[in-house]
């Protein structure tokens, strides 16, 4: 990453325009916030911090006036205000763009941005100065060049993502509320992105920048304020906080839980000896990935290293059966494999857990329970039920070892953090005892304690035998968990490295762009 | 922005006016997709009416057309008003039962003497009250759609069933009438003249002010914003409680329209007005180019699906050779087409 961002402070000699103090929210009879506080200064880009579930969207829903605020005070420039319903968070200068990209992809760039604030005449809403308004506002965010005209389905994520913050900057907000806009960049969109916040904090004003991403706060923000169990932790200059102080307050507890993981996995780490579990020879398939061989060991953790858009998920989906190669052959126990379909990859006990747990993963309406037996139930086909026992004991075996917090293993999913939520996932595979498994971002947007304890079961399946392909977007989460890392760049791979003490993310970022200046 | 364009290196063409129409509308296309199923709406009509022309005769001149316009013009108002509903994504089934109620109830009104205006502001309302009703069913109690308007549609069956289930005939010199009245606006040859009705008037002005609506106001962005996404919409700070009641409020209100444009053309209200009538709109709506899922769409669509269903019995009754009872199979198959058609669209927009 960059190294931090060193903007003049100017909090000393002017006043916030944004005071919240003690505030307190209550959802439904559940407290969560307790007594807040939170100052915002003008031309100042603030991070939130906290794990999930530590009050970060809801401090943000309460500053927008989405939740209506129980006990405490928001001032706005000196004076108190009542938030209450986005209508009166937007009159008092407050503006937001959420964490899924909040846009009507049915609509234009120029009507996304300008909707609820077309120029009006008498005849009505005038288009033509509606997008001249449009692309005056994109210019100020240095997109001067996108078609006002264009569809917004047909832009990338990171283009969106700076629509919907065009569309935030409309009104000229004083405060302009980011929830995790980061999360679905990569490291190029993300550079785009802090250009036009600085371009913005430059112009005084004051932007809270919610986000996971350690790494992106340091890199933009001036100051930071931590959240934990909807209480605040104190505000810090970014500059004078470590980043291990940092994850402490954040999760309540110090990192050797954390130095922990990485040491035994280092001690784990061995050579791959012997015959391979499983070999892929040429697989690829045209337009998703370049033929590659790759084989996997026992107890082996391969991770995937690569930019997104490298076709990290795709050769993942490849190897596990998800997606039809259209080449190469893949060996299993030495025997020859087909793999045509998701079900038969289960049944040579290769499973694959997918980036999305909503979309491609949880089924929300059911219960835990339901979710984790799922795939066994599916392999073992409907005429042959579980029985209830078995069932039973598996759910309650993966729901303590893998620490599954649910009221209950007949809880609804939806119920659930986005953490246990990825267990109960991996629980899924897990169930099928899986010899071969690919874990596609399993620790995407979960917390950072999560993620301490999904690597942990990572490692810990290793340990079992078990042979991991580990894809993450965070490199240094693939180098600290991996024995071996195969490097991917515009979707094929471009070599291997044995992980070891002299690797680093640094050194996969050199390789991938050593690689460009082959190529040029 | 125009510091960045760099500069037109093409050779200056001498671009006929015809050319750049066909240019813009090219772009349009190209940007806008799903434009492409209202095209093609406009196409097949037009085609039809050439089939018609050659097949039969007599479809390309005044009497046809304005019979075609006049006979379809409560469907034009209706269709007008479900664009409105599947535009937010929504579904309003209620609409011909409201139309049998609200004619049953105008008749019996107006035969009992009460002032013919009154009458026709009453059978609106019925309309506007039956809509505010689903709406805030769909809004305030989270009540599905497709189940708010059902209900509904069953009530104002019985309430009309309730008031009367014999033909009711409006009073030969009921001023309702003159809603339906033959105006001769050009007059040709023997009867080839252009006629239009007063209800004709109406669905024109319907049509206007809708598409007005649709894309002049916020309400009307809105309600596009709506189907697009509705989550987002909130988030955005749309009012969008308030416009999603509004489009049932205006779906009942127009069905309340449309009955007395219909009522006003025959003279005879009866509890069995109406029976489909909902499901012809929606066909009208999809052949029209609208996308049942919402966001997409286009009133102008709307009534080219109308005219599309109009003129279509009027081929079937030329053609003496077809049975009636093929009507329905011919409508499905050309639904058919149309939803074949969008989900060939859709599939280029993902590509």
């Amino acid at each position: 990453m960059t190294a931090t961002d060193a903007s003049p402070s100017r909090v000393a000699d002017e006043r916030p325009v944004v005071e919240m103090i003690g505030v307190t929210v209550e959802i439904e009879g559940r407290p969560v916030l307790h007594e807040v506080d939170l100052r915002l200064y003008p031309g100042e880009v603030h991070a939130l911090m906290g794990g999930n579930g530590a009050g970060k969207s809801s401090l943000v829903k309460a500053l927008t006036g989405a939740y209506r605020i129980g006990a405490g005070e928001v001032r706005i420039a000196g004076e108190s205000v009542s938030l209450a319903g986005p209508g009166a968070a937007e009159s008092a200068g407050i503006a937001a763009a959420f964490q899924d990209v909040d846009l009507c992809v049915n609509l234009s760039v120029a009507e996304n941005v300008m909707i609820g604030h077309e120029e009006r005449r008498w005849y009505g809403i005038a288009w033509g100065a509606t997008r001249r308004r449009a692309v005056s506002v994109l210019e100020e965010l240095g997109l001067g060049g996108l078609d006002p005209r264009s569809a917004v389905a047909t832009l990338a994520p990171a283009m969106q993502q700076l629509v919907a913050i065009a569309r935030a900057m409309v009104t000229h907000p004083k405060v302009l509320v980011l929830d995790e806009p980061t999360s679905s960049l990569d490291a190029d969109e993300v550079a785009t992105l802090f250009r036009a916040l600085r371009r913005l904090r430059d112009q005084g004003v004051a932007i809270l920048f919610v986000s996971h991403f350690l790494e992106q706060v340091y890199a933009i923000s001036d100051r930071i304020t931590v959240l934990r169990d909807g209480r605040g932790q104190g505000e810090y200059p970014t500059r004078e906080l470590d980043r291990a102080v940092l994850i402490s307050k954040m999760i309540g507890k110090d990192l050797t839980e954390l130095r922990r993981i990485g040491s035994e996995r280092r001690a784990h780490r061995a050579d791959p000896t012997g015959e391979p579990l499983y070999q892929a020879a040429g697989v690829g398939r045209r337009g998703e990935f370049a033929p590659t061989d790759l084989e996997l060991h026992r107890g082996e953790i391969v991770g995937l290293g690569g930019l997104r858009g490298s076709g990290r998920s795709e050769l993942g989906q490849l190897l596990a059966g998800v997606v039809r190669r259209d080449s190469g052959t893949i060996r299993v126990d030495g025997r020859e494999a087909a793999l045509p379909n998701p079900a038969a990859a289960l049944r040579r006990r290769v499973a694959f857990a997918s980036e999305d747990r909503r979309d491609g993963g949880i089924i929300e309406e059911l219960s835990v329970r339901e979710n984790i037996i799922l795939a066994l139930q599916g392999i073992r086909g409907w005429a042959r039920p579980i029985s209830r026992a078995e069932r039973d004991a598996l759910v309650d075996r993966f729901m303590e070892s893998l620490a599954i917090v649910a009221p209950g293993p007949d809880a609804p999913a939806r119920q659930l953090s986005g953490g246990n939520q990825q267990k109960v996932l991996l629980a899924r595979w897990l169930a099928t005892r899986p010899h071969v498994l690919v874990l596609d971002e399993p620790t995407r947007g979960v917390d950072i304690a999560a993620k301490v304890e999904l690597q942990a079961v990572v490692a810990e399946l290793a340990r079992e035998g078990v042979a991991v392909v580990f894809i993450s977007s965070e490199l240094d989460e693939v180098v600290r968990l991996s024995d071996r890392i195969v490097i991917l760049k515009d979707r094929r791979k471009i070599g291997e490295v044995s992980n070891g003490p002299g690797l680093s993310v640094d050194t996969i970022i050199e390789m991938i762009a050593a690689d460009t200046d082959d190529d040029a | 922005m125009t510091a960045l364009q760099s500069p037109r290196l093409e050779p200056q063409v001498e671009a006929s006016p015809h050319s750049r129409l066909w240019e813009r509308v090219k772009r349009v296309v190209a940007s806008n997709p799903s434009v492409l199923p209202t095209a093609a709406a406009i196409v097949i009509f037009i085609g039809m009416v050439i089939y018609g022309e050659v097949a039969y005769g007599r479809i390309v001149q005044y009497n046809t057309l304005s019979n075609l316009l006049i006979n379809n013009a409560h469907l034009i108002i209706l269709a007008v008003a479900m664009t409105f509903v599947i535009l937010t994504g929504g579904i309003d089934l209620s609409v011909g039962s409201v139309i049998a109620l609200s004619s049953v109830a105008g008749v019996m009104l107006s035969n009992a003497g009460w002032n013919p205006w009154v009458v026709i502001v009453l059978m609106i309302l019925i309309g506007t009250a039956f809509g505010l009703a689903s709406g805030i069913l769909i809004q305030y109690f989270n009540v599905q759609p497709f189940i708010a308007t059902l209900a509904m549609m069953f009530l104002g069956r019985g309430l009309a069933s309730l008031l009367s289930t014999r033909p009711e005939r409006l009073a030969d010199d009921s001023p309702i009438l003159w809603l339906g009245e033959q105006l001769k606006v050009i007059d040709g040859e023997k009867v080839n003249d252009v006629v239009i009705t007063p209800g004709v008037i109406i669905a024109v002005l319907v049509v206007i002010v809708a598409f007005f609506v649709l894309h002049r106001t916020r309400t009307g962005r809105t309600v596009y914003a709506i189907g697009g996404s509705e989550s987002s919409s909130s988030l955005m700070g749309l009012a969008v409680p308030r416009t999603k009641v509004l489009v049932y409020v205006i779906s009942g209100t127009l069905a309340g329209v449309s009955a007395v444009v219909y009522t006003s053309r025959l003279g005879i209200a009866q509890n069995i007005t109406g029976i489909g009538w909902e499901l012809d709109a929606i066909a009208a709506t999809v052949i029209g180019g609208t996308l049942l899922t919402g966001g997409y769409g286009y009133v102008l669509g709307s009534v080219v699906g109308a005219l599309v269903l109009g003129l279509m019995n009027v081929l079937i009754t030329r053609d003496g050779g077809i049975p009636p009872e093929m009507t329905t199979i011919i409508t499905g198959g050309i639904l058919l087409v149309f939803v074949l058609l969008q989900r060939l669209v859709l599939m280029r927009r993902r590509t």
